[in-house]
């Protein structure tokens, strides 16, 4: 990993952590943002934690340019030595894979795809070697997430399976971006799954659909009253696969106001995982279905 | 009790200064683009320099008011009239009650701020009335206005005085061509140097894909990227890159054909790279640039951006001076 700062315009500074995506490159920016959240930096306005970067926005009028970044090398030091340690959430979102409303966007934008003549799933699944779709919704569902981003869009995660780098699904994005993509796709693009937070245009692959809201504006849904953001940068998702009767009695119980993501606090190590990932992973599965 | 909207215009929508500080959630900040007229408008009007105005786009809106106000229009040159009667741009003038504002055919510019004393009173959002119409989140019902609508005025601070104006040598507008100065980094080295140095000899063109997102450009030569090996998660495409934090005004360049200069309603990140950051002095111009207008880009370094933003902060200060 090598660090690169640069500055965006007058009121931005921009650190590359990695060049290349790891959970090690993401942990070193969350840190570092941790950091500078916690010494309140004057002038500091937006401190964003991305993937495997990070972006400060700033006002040089209070803090000069190059303060702020002697600043962020120095908490960069401090980070290195941190223990990759976070408290955090494990969140259980519900799929229903190959929907219909994905599947009718998708035929839809069916000329703007690199194979016409297979679905998303079907494609994503035979690039990464996979026999069949079922298998690789089981692998899509089985190692658990690191939501690594939050942004594009009003709230939308990007995340990262926690996998050996072997076995990471890669896929591209769409040739020509869509004008349209459901609300709650789960899609796909690169190393990262997300969920689309709002209807719109969008490029990632789409596998399938929550009936888990994760942004709300007008914060009625019960547990997006105090802030209309679900998912933060940390969070670990495990997706479970249903099927269309769970899909639709799940739509029901949020609109009754009834729907209640399953969440369980966890305390996450880097170290651990890097040396049992399996276990490890298994280990998030029993903590989230646990009591 | 405020005004009536009788028709929208083209994109009117609600904004004040924005709504910093949720970026890193995907929320943008937001806000008027063109953020000196707002101010101005507002002062005009004896309003604080923050409170919400209407920010039109190319064709303005017809209002009807259901109470006295102070009305003055800035930015773009959008000729308002009171019941059909012309009034004057960046000047402070009184409606009564049942009048109904209008504007005539834009001559000028892209977007006018109109500010009515008192200030749109729509309910804050996260801090702000700013409308982001991507998050339905803000303004009148999170979206733009539509025939019908009724927005409510807050309570005027009694300083309003009608006749008042900015004077012209204050006021500022895009050259022919535009020139938007760059503090060049964040992925600049992706590109070959007789490709940076195209970018900046040639004369580009506002494309018709230009909103409070991102403005776009065409006409310049397409960028050679440097060879690599595509990291791993950033995608094969050379102008891919790991989705990263985009910085408002910074410029991307997605299969090096088109520039995009992302605004105050930017997607905060995404996976293609960017050349450079249009330097904060600037943004407010970006506001005023309509579709074909030819635009030059310039290099500067972090000195001359910070000076350029000192003339900015300057002109501010002598247009509250002249309305104080």
């Amino acid at each position: 990993m090598k660090t690169r700062y640069s500055f965006g315009g007058d009121e931005h500074i921009f650190v590359e952590v990695d060049e290349e995506m790891s959970l090690d490159a993401f942990f070193k920016s969350l840190s570092i943002t941790n950091a500078v959240r916690e010494s309140q930096i004057k002038g500091v306005t937006e401190i964003c934690p991305a993937n495997a970067s990070y972006q400060i926005k700033y006002d040089p009028d209070v803090i000069a340019p190059d303060d702020l970044l002697a600043e962020l090398k120095s908490l960069e030091a401090a980070a290195e030595k941190s223990e990759s340690i976070i408290d955090t959430r494990i969140i259980e979102v519900p799929v229903f894979y190959n929907d219909p409303w994905t599947h009718e966007t998708l035929m839809r934008f069916r000329e703007r795809h690199q194979d016409p003549d297979s679905t998303d799933l079907e494609y994503a699944a035979r690039i990464n070697k996979f026999t069949s779709v079922d298998e690789f919704i089981a692998a899509h569902s089985g190692a658990p997430w690191f939501v690594t981003m939050v942004g594009f869009v009003s709230g939308l995660p990007f995340m990262y399976q926690m996998a050996e780098r072997t076995h990471q699904i890669e896929v591209p994005k769409y040739l020509r971006p869509r004008t349209d993509t459901p609300k709650l796709t789960v899609g796909y693009g690169g190393c990262f799954a997300c969920i689309y937070s709002v209807r719109g245009a969008g490029g990632y692959q789409m596998f399938g659909i929550t009936p888990m809201p994760i942004f709300d504006p007008k914060q009625e849904i019960s547990y997006l009253r105090d802030f209309m953001v679900f998912f933060r940068p940390g969070d670990i998702v495990k997706f479970k696969p249903i099927d269309r009767p769970a899909y639709d009695a799940a739509v029901a119980d949020v609109e009754a106001d009834k729907f209640a993501p399953r969440i369980r606090e966890f305390t996450f190590s880097l170290k651990e995982h890097h040396s049992d990932i399996d276990g490890y992973n298994k280990k998030i599965g029993e903590v989230l279905h646990g009591n | 009790m405020g005004i009536r909207v009788l028709s929208p215009g083209l994109a009117t929508s609600v904004q004040d200064l924005g709504r910093p500080g949720y970026y890193h959630l995907g929320i943008p900040i937001s806000g008027g683009m063109d953020r000196f007229s707002l101010r101005a408008a507002n002062l005009l009007v004896g309003n604080d320099e923050g409170a919400a105005v209407l920010e039109a786009v190319f064709l303005g809106p017809e209002l009807e008011f259901t109470q006295d106000a102070t009305v003055a229009v800035t930015g773009a040159d959008l000729p308002p009239k009171l019941d059909g009667e012309p009034r004057e741009t960046w000047a402070a003038f009184a409606v009564k009650a049942g009048q109904v504002l209008s504007f005539d055919f834009l001559k000028s510019g892209a977007r006018a701020y109109i500010a009515i004393s008192g200030g749109i009173d729509t309910p804050p959002a996260l801090g702000s009335r700013s409308t982001y119409t991507l998050g339905a989140l803000g303004g009148h019902e999170g979206r733009n206005l539509m025939a019908g609508d009724a927005l409510p005025l807050g309570q005027a601070s009694g300083g309003a005085a009608e006749g008042r104006s900015v004077p012209a040598k204050l006021r500022r507008a895009p050259g022919t061509p535009a020139e938007l100065r760059v503090l060049t980094g964040l992925y600049w080295h992706r590109i070959t140097e007789d490709s940076g140095r195209n970018f900046f000899e040639d004369t580009w063109k506002v494309a018709p894909e230009a909103d409070r997102i991102g403005y776009r450009f065409r006409g310049g030569q397409p960028l050679s990227f440097v060879d690599r090996v595509p990291p791993f998660g950033a995608g094969s495409d050379p102008s891919n890159i790991v989705d990263s934090c985009y910085p408002y005004g910074s410029i991307q360049v997605p299969g090096g054909t088109e520039p995009i200069i992302l605004h105050r309603d930017a997607v905060s990140g995404g996976g293609y790279f960017m050349l450079g950051t249009v330097i904060a002095a600037d943004m407010d111009l970006i506001g005023q640039l309509q579709p074909n207008t030819p635009t030059k880009f310039v290099s500067v370094d972090m000195a001359a951006a910070l000076s350029a933003r000192h003339d900015r902060a300057g002109l501010m200060q002598e247009v509250r001076n002249a309305l104080s």
